[in-house]
Order: structure tokens, then C-alpha cells, then sequence
């Protein structure tokens, strides 16, 4: 993977740019000193690092739109980062970019009950909206699992998804309007509390722009009453396509789960060699959660166990306490971590039409003995979102590159079965040499004439999502 | 005035990089807005066909030109449909002819379930569009969870063609639930009414539309398996009871009634022009009173109010300024912009990506300003 070179004439410059910040910012609000940039160096896409040339910390939509307008005149690139958990390298810097970090803008502005909605400030992590409405019954419903961790503006970059999004929809179904300061330093507001923005839709292209657009600053969010229960039930098959038959037949019937996640053996075998959460060892296995009261909660099970035992389950483990639906969580919670105690690896994002699940697994075990690398599948299988997890030794000579040779072709047969690379992680530079697989010449064209009227010099986030050769003219490359 | 109806996107792709003069995009033309530029019509309803349904995985793709009438019918088959509940406006616009999916798409058409199913542009998970160029561009996908690349799905939805003209379309479906009932709440005042519905709408008990028609009645909506709609709408009549005490309508009462608000059937008939606000719920009873008008309905727990009002009438003048949006739905000859302008920072980000998509400014011009 690489990245443009850096702008000479910037880095030579860099004394006049850190002393033009300082003027518009508090001074603890400009970080250049390298000991304390290295926080900036990457995100969770730790392979790939480099130091800014500064970080900034804003406060305001003010100081955001300062910040922005003195780049934008001096012609330095920015990247804007959230919490920096992009597994896509979505906030990786460049040498000559400035770093413009939400962290610090993070209170909540309003909560509104009547009419649903929460705005806060980008840097809000998504985890605390949801406990700041939760007392009073509601939660923020995109739950993607850095919630603890990453901002409000990150999902709203990413368009971040999660585990209940079948249900729920992901956050650019969530999200009501923005503030946004484009990279002149102009400030808009796009939406609010009323349901659609009017005019052309702003805020649904903004969504999933990965910060090329424009940095949000404020959020306004809707927020739905919690429901009144949940439970999962964990459902064990002794192969894969029968599982996902099952997937099928569930949502086929009517049942609307609010999650359903698939783990295959690999993974189950390093989940429960980690979490002890009393998994059977078997081929493939589902974990089915549906909510309301107790009593439809019994309802949607009934139909569920019925659909599940015409597929001969090996088990059938409904939960019958807190403590039980906990266990159950358990293992899908802690798959990422097991794995990362293992080995090293990367997790990929692709979505596939459920209908090819079968198919794709078959051929990704059939790749990963060819690469001589294991993977392991944990994924929401109700919306086709999947997440190979490639494991590989970051000790050994070009095993990466190995990884990540796998990692591109599992993507590419995930877009040839009519899905798409990348389901909710985002393009960043993980997948940005990857865009021809899915997008012809001209589909990208009409992509980045989007940028091109938001941001025309090309200064925000420039390196990311497109292939380098397909922006070079526009970055002045 | 020409109509021209091209018979695949090919042949769209080369008219339109060929044509120089404006053109009026249209599908069935049963939601047509006012139009007031001399065009050519460019007919896209030879674009039809299902092109691939698979209702294990929720999804079906068609041509733009697809009838809506045909797709419901498929999906009804295998009890599916799209979530958001698409209005038939032929009754309020006195049109006639089929409805199609791009013409669906094209005006992000929404019915009471938007609340909570999302509206059109939420179902829609992928497209292909041309542009006023002849390039033909592709979009999204057929998966439901995709973020490669910019999500212009979502700014071709409600783009009322002047972006470009779809040819495909990709949904999200759900599946039709067993039951549904609902509640009716008598004699509330409008103040009164979207109060009822906010706590309606803040319970659990996930209310699948609210809506409140004056003099009628305000409605509450409960959908899912039998046993399900029966205790949730027994919790919800216990928690409205300060609101008064509920009658209940049974599947197929319900079904007539939110038929009659989703195609605001009250201004059927009924001579005037025909707005449509999108405000805060809690504002919109406080609007309301300011318009002088001749009726209104709310939907969407108020964040949507239809209202009627004497012909020629400037709403926006009477609204002053407010948080939301104004569309003039219906009028013989309008007296102002059909959209809501916008503060002049938005304005000119809109019109530089109309530039960008169509630089000719052959498609639907002056329709979004």
C-alpha cells in the first residue's frame, strides 16, 4: 500500500504553519512535538503508520472552521479523525497533513424525548449517546463493536454499522443532521429534528464520505425507546450450508431478528478456547436474538426452533436467564480478541447476498489452504455482512503481504457473487486499490465530482478510498 | 413537445449524450410536480422488468420503468413488501396512469411506515443512474450493508431526476406481518393529538405509524404476529389512557384507514392547493395554526402535515421562518417555488452537483431551483 509522497514545500513551511495555529487555537490544542504526534501516527489499522506534521485539537465548530480555513489557504492536507479505531486506515496521516482530532468536542447539546432525537459533538463516543438517553428509556441503535471507543464523527464518516442493524438499519439511517465545516473554513447545517433534510440529499452523501467532504461537528441523532426484553438463542449445525439455509428460511418466514450472527469451527474452537462460553463443537453455529416482552419474545422462539429443527440441529440452547443470554454473547464478543491472542490477522468486511454463503465459504477454505493461511468466519449473516478473520505472523518475512494477497482475493470473489468489498468498515487505504474490483472508471468519476464541488482542491483526506493513480490530476499530484 | 422512450440504457446513454434541449423526466407521471419549462418528455417506463428477486435474502432489483403495481404483486406473493409504504397520489394530483419505481424513487415517496421503517432512500440499497451526460453510473449494490464508496444512492433519492435519470433500482424488502391493529383516539385538539402520539412513539411497543386527521381521529398503528399486536396494543390503550379511552380497528379497518392517510385521501376532490411540511413533530400544531388553512392532516407523529389551502396562497409567507420544509404538492399555477429555497450556502453546493451530473442543464431544469 502506498501513500503520496509529501509536499516539500509544505514540510518546509511547517515552522509558519504550527506558529498560524497556535495564533488561531489555544496552545494545548496544537500537538507537533514528535513524542506526542506518535498518538496520531495511526488508527486501528496499526500496519500502516506515519507522523503529521501536527495535530490539532478543536474545541468548536469555531476552531474547527479556523483550523480548516488556514489550511485550506496554505494548502495543507487534513485528515479528520474521530477516536481512531478505522480498521481501513480511514484517519491515516500523511507527513504533510494536519491531524484534526474531535476528541475534545464530546458533550451532549440537547435531548429531546418528544421528538426522539439527541445532538451531540462529533467526538462523542457512541456508547455514552446511548447513556445519556438510556435512563430514560431510549438507546442509540448503530452498535458497531468499538462502540465503547470510537466517535459519533468517525460512524458518521464510516457510516458505521453493528451487530443489530438488521433491525435498526446502520447510521446514515439514523442520522437526522449535521453541522459540517467544509475545508473553506464555511460552516453549514444540513437537517435537524424534522424527519428529511429538504432538497437534494446533502446529509445521505455526507454519510460514508470517510471525512473527504467536510468534518461534522454536531450530530443530531434519533433515538428509539429501548425495547421492553431480549434473549438469544445459540443454534449449532454440522456444516455451514445447512446454517445458512436456516439464516434463509428465518427471514423468509416472517421473523425479523435483531441480530443473527454466524461463527464457523475455526472460530468457535479459538472462541471457546478463550472465553470458556460452552460452545458445542460443531461445523457452523448461529446466534439468534430476538426482543419485545417475554411473551413475544416466546412467540418469535417458537417459530425459530421450529424453522431450526427441520435443519437438524446439533443444538438447540434457548437462554433462560440473564446469566445464560450473557454466555451466549460471550464468545461472538470476545472473537476478535481470541483471535488476536492466537495470532495476528486482519479482519475483513466484505458483504455477499446471503443466498452465495455457502458458496463463499466453501471457497474461502479452499483459499486459505492454497495461501497456507488460516481464517476464521465470524459474521452477521442476516444481512450478508462478513468478517474473515485472516490470521498470520507479523514476525515472519512477507507473511503480511501474504495476508493481505488473501485478504484481496476473498474480497474480490466477495463483489463477484453480487456483493460488495467492504460492508461497514469503510474503504480508507485498506481497500482503496481495490475500487476497480467493484467500480468501473466512470461509477468512480461520478463519486469524486462529489468531492470535487464540497472540496476541490482535494486537501481533505485526499489519499484515501480512490486509487492514487485514478486522483493524481486532482490532487496536483 | 416530443416524447421520446428509449428501450434500454444504452439507448438512453446515447440520446441523452446527443441532446442539447430540456428535457422533462418521467416515469407513470402519477406524482408529477409542476413543471413549468417547455421540454421534451423523456419516457422511461420501456425500462420495466424484475431483474432479480430473492426473497431469502430480502432483496429485489428492477428496471426504473417498473411498474409499482407489478412488484407489489411478486412480493405480495411471497408475503414481502417494501417497508416504506409507498402513497398513491393519482386521487390528491387528479393524475392517472402506473406508477413506477424510479418515479418512486425519484421523489423519495414515503408513506406513514417511514416513521418506522425508514422512508424510500432507507430501503434503497442500490441503483444506476445516467447522467446528463450519457454516462451511465452504478451505484450501490444488492447487499444491505455497503459502504464502498460514496452512498450517492442517497442523493440520486429525492433528486427528482435532475441529477439523472435512474434505470435500476435495488430494495430492501420486509416481510408482511401476520397482524395488525389500531388504536383511535376521538376529540383531540391537534395540540393534544401529537402529544398522544410522542408517547405513543417513545413506548416500546413499536408503533408503525401516527397520525392525526382532525375531526376523524388521531391513529395509532401496531403491526407484527397476532399475539404480539394483541398485548402491545393492550399496553399502549392502558398508557394513553389519559389521553382518553381508545377504540381499536381491526386488520382490515386498519388497512382502509391508513390506505385513506398515506394517499391523503380528506383532500381528494376537494379544490386548492396542496402543501406538504416536514417539521419537529412538536412545532407542527404551532405551524399549523399560523397557515389559515383549509384543512391539514398530520402524519409521521406530526412531522409531516399535509395541508390544503385557498389557491395561490404563499405558505412559506405565512410559515415565516421555521425549522423544517415547505413543498407545494398541488397547484393550478404557483406562485412560488415548488421546493423550499434554501439558506444560499446549501443552494449553491446543490447547484454545483446539478452542474457537475448535468452541465447542458437539459434534465428537469429549474424543477429543484
Amino acid at each position: 500500500m502506498d501513500m503520496p509522497l509529501p509536499d516539500p514545500s509544505i514540510l518546509s513551511r511547517k515552522a509558519r504553519i504550527l506558529d498560524r495555529l497556535r495564533a488561531i487555537l489555544p496552545h494545548d490544542a496544537v500537538i507537533d512535538a514528535p513524542a506526542e504526534t506518535r498518538a496520531y501516527d495511526c488508527d486501528a489499522l496499526t500496519a500502516y503508520r506515519c507522523q503529521p506534521l501536527a495535530a490539532v485539537l478543536p474545541r468548536t465548530t469555531a476552531e474547527v472552521s479556523a483550523v480548516l480555513r488556514l489550511c485550506h489557504k496554505e494548502g495543507v492536507p487534513v485528515v479528520p479523525r474521530g477516536s481512531g479505531t478505522s480498521l481501513a486506515g480511514g484517519a491515516l496521516p500523511t507527513a504533510d497533513c494536519v491531524v484534526l482530532g474531535v476528541a475534545r468536542m464530546n458533550g451532549v447539546l440537547e435531548t429531546d424525548y418528544a421528538n426522539r432525537f439527541i445532538r451531540v459533538q462529533a467526538g462523542r463516543t457512541n456508547l455514552s449517546v446511548t447513556g445519556a438517553v438510556e435512563a430514560d428509556g431510549f438507546f442509540y441503535a448503530p452498535d458497531p463493536s468499538s462502540q465503547l471507543a470510537c466517535a459519533i464523527g468517525g460512524n458518521i464518516a464510516m457510516n458505521s454499522g453493528g451487530a443489530h442493524c438488521l433491525k435498526y438499519g446502520v447510521t446514515t439511517n439514523n442520522l437526522l443532521g449535521v453541522t459540517i465545516v467544509l475545508m473553506d473554513g464555511s460552516v453549514l447545517q444540513i437537517g435537524g429534528a424534522h424527519l428529511d433534510p429538504g432538497g437534494l440529499d446533502l446529509l445521505g452523501v455526507i454519510c460514508g464520505s470517510e471525512g473527504q467532504l467536510g468534518v461534522v461537528t454536531e450530530a443530531t441523532l434519533r433515538i428509539l425507546p429501548k425495547p421492553e426484553g431480549a434473549r438469544p438463542v445459540l443454534i449449532g449445525f454440522s456444516s455451514n450450508e445447512v446454517a445458512g439455509t436456516c439464516v434463509s428460511d428465518i427471514i423468509k418466514a416472517g421473523v425479523l431478528p435483531v441480530a443473527i450472527e454466524f461463527m464457523d469451527r475455526p472460530c468457535i474452537r479459538a472462541c471457546e478456547a478463550f472465553a470458556k462460553a460452552g460452545y458445542p463443537d460443531c461445523e457452523a453455529l448461529l446466534i439468534v436474538e430476538v426482543e419485545g416482552s417475554d411473551a413475544e419474545i416466546d412467540e418469535q422462539l417458537a417459530l425459530i426452533r421450529a424453522i431450526a429443527l427441520r435443519h437438524d440441529p446439533v443444538e438447540f440452547r434457548e437462554s433462560r436467564s440473564e446469566e445464560e443470554s450473557k454466555r451466549i454473547w460471550l464468545g461472538r464478543k470476545s472473537a476478535f480478541g481470541a483471535m488476536g491472542q492466537i495470532n495476528d490477522y486482519i479482519c475483513l468486511d466484505g458483504t455477499i447476498p446471503v443466498s452465495a454463503l455457502p458458496h463463499v465459504l466453501r471457497r474461502i477454505g479452499e483459499m486459505s489452504r492454497s495461501y497456507g493461511l488460516d481464517v476464521a468466519n465470524v459474521f452477521h449473516a442476516g444481512d450478508g455482512n462478513m468478517h474473515p478473520l485472516i490470521l498470520f505472523d507479523a514476525n515472519k518475512p512477507g507473511d503480511l503481504a501474504l495476508c493481505e494477497a488473501l485478504g484481496a482475493d476473498i474480497l474480490k470473489l466477495c463483489v463477484e457473487v453480487g456483493g460488495c468489498l467492504t460492508g461497514e468498515h469503510g474503504v480508507g487505504v485498506e481497500k482503496r486499490d481495490l475500487m476497480p474490483v467493484q467500480f468501473t472508471p466512470d461509477d468512480m468519476e461520478a463519486q469524486m465530482r462529489v468531492k470535487d464541488v464540497f472540496d476541490p482542491q482535494w486537501l481533505l483526506n485526499p489519499a484515501k478510498v480512490f486509487p492514487l493513480d485514478v486522483t493524481s490530476a486532482r490532487r496536483g499530484a | 413537445m416530443m416524447t421520446l422512450r428509449p428501450a434500454d440504457e444504452a439507448g438512453l446513454c446515447a440520446l441523452l449524450r446527443g441532446r442539447t434541449g430540456p428535457l422533462r423526466v418521467t416515469g407513470g407521471a402519477t406524482r408529477a410536480l409542476w413543471f413549468g419549462g417547455a421540454a421534451d418528455l423523456l419516457d422511461c417506463t420501456a425500462l420495466s422488468g424484475i431483474t432479480l428477486y430473492e426473497p431469502g435474502a430480502l432483496t429485489l432489483v428492477a428496471g426504473a420503468g417498473t411498474p409499482l403495481s407489478e412488484v407489489e404483486r411478486v412480493l405480495a406473493a411471497e408475503g414481502q413488501r417494501l417497508p416504506f409504504e409507498v402513497p398513491d397520489l393519482r386521487g390528491l394530483l387528479g393524475t392517472a396512469g402506473v406508477s413506477t419505481l424510479g418515479g418512486v424513487v425519484a421523489a423519495n415517496a414515503s408513506g406513514p411506515r417511514r416513521l418506522q421503517a425508514g422512508a424510500c432512500r432507507d430501503s434503497l440499497i442500490g441503483l444506476r443512474f445516467v447522467d446528463g451526460t450519457g454516462m451511465a453510473v452504478k451505484t450501490g449494490g444488492r447487499v444491505m450493508k455497503n459502504v464502498t464508496g460514496y452512498d450517492l444512492v442517497k442523493l440520486l433519492a429525492g433528486s427528482h431526476g435532475t441529477l439523472g435519470v435512474l434505470t435500476e433500482v435495488s430494495f430492501k424488502l420486509l416481510p408482511v406481518p401476520g397482524a395488525s391493529a389500531t388504536l383511535v383516539l376521538r376529540g383531540l385538539d391537534d395540540g393534544t393529538a401529537v402529544q398522544a402520539m410522542a408517547a405513543a412513539l417513545g413506548s416500546p411497543f413499536e408503533v408503525t405509524g401516527a397520525a392525526h386527521w382532525p375531526g376523524e381521529g388521531t391513529f395509532l398503528r401496531i403491526e407484527g404476529f397476532a399475539d404480539s399486536v394483541a398485548y402491545r396494543s393492550g399496553r399502549l390503550a392502558r398508557l394513553l389512557a389519559p389521553f382518553g379511552s381508545a377504540g381499536m380497528l381491526d386488520a382490515e379497518d386498519t388497512a382502509r384507514q391508513w390506505q385513506a392517510i398515506r394517499d391523503v385521501a380528506p383532500f381528494h376532490d376537494r379544490p386548492g392547493d396542496v402543501w406538504k411540511l416536514s417539521v419537529k413533530p412538536s412545532d407542527a400544531p404551532g405551524l399549523a395554526a399560523r397557515l389559515g388553512a383549509e384543512a391539514v392532516l398530520y402524519d409521521w407523529g406530526g412531522g409531516l402535515v399535509w395541508v390544503r389551502t385557498a389557491p395561490g396562497t404563499d405558505l412559506r409567507a405565512r410559515l415565516g421562518p421555521f425549522e423544517g420544509h415547505a413543498t407545494l404538492i398541488r397547484a393550478k399555477v404557483p406562485v412560488t417555488p415548488v421546493f423550499q429555497p434554501q439558506p444560499a450556502p446549501l443552494a449553491a453546493l446543490a447547484a454545483a452537483l446539478r452542474r457537475k451530473f448535468d452541465p447542458r442543464g437539459i434534465l428537469n431544469p429549474g424543477l429543484m431551483g
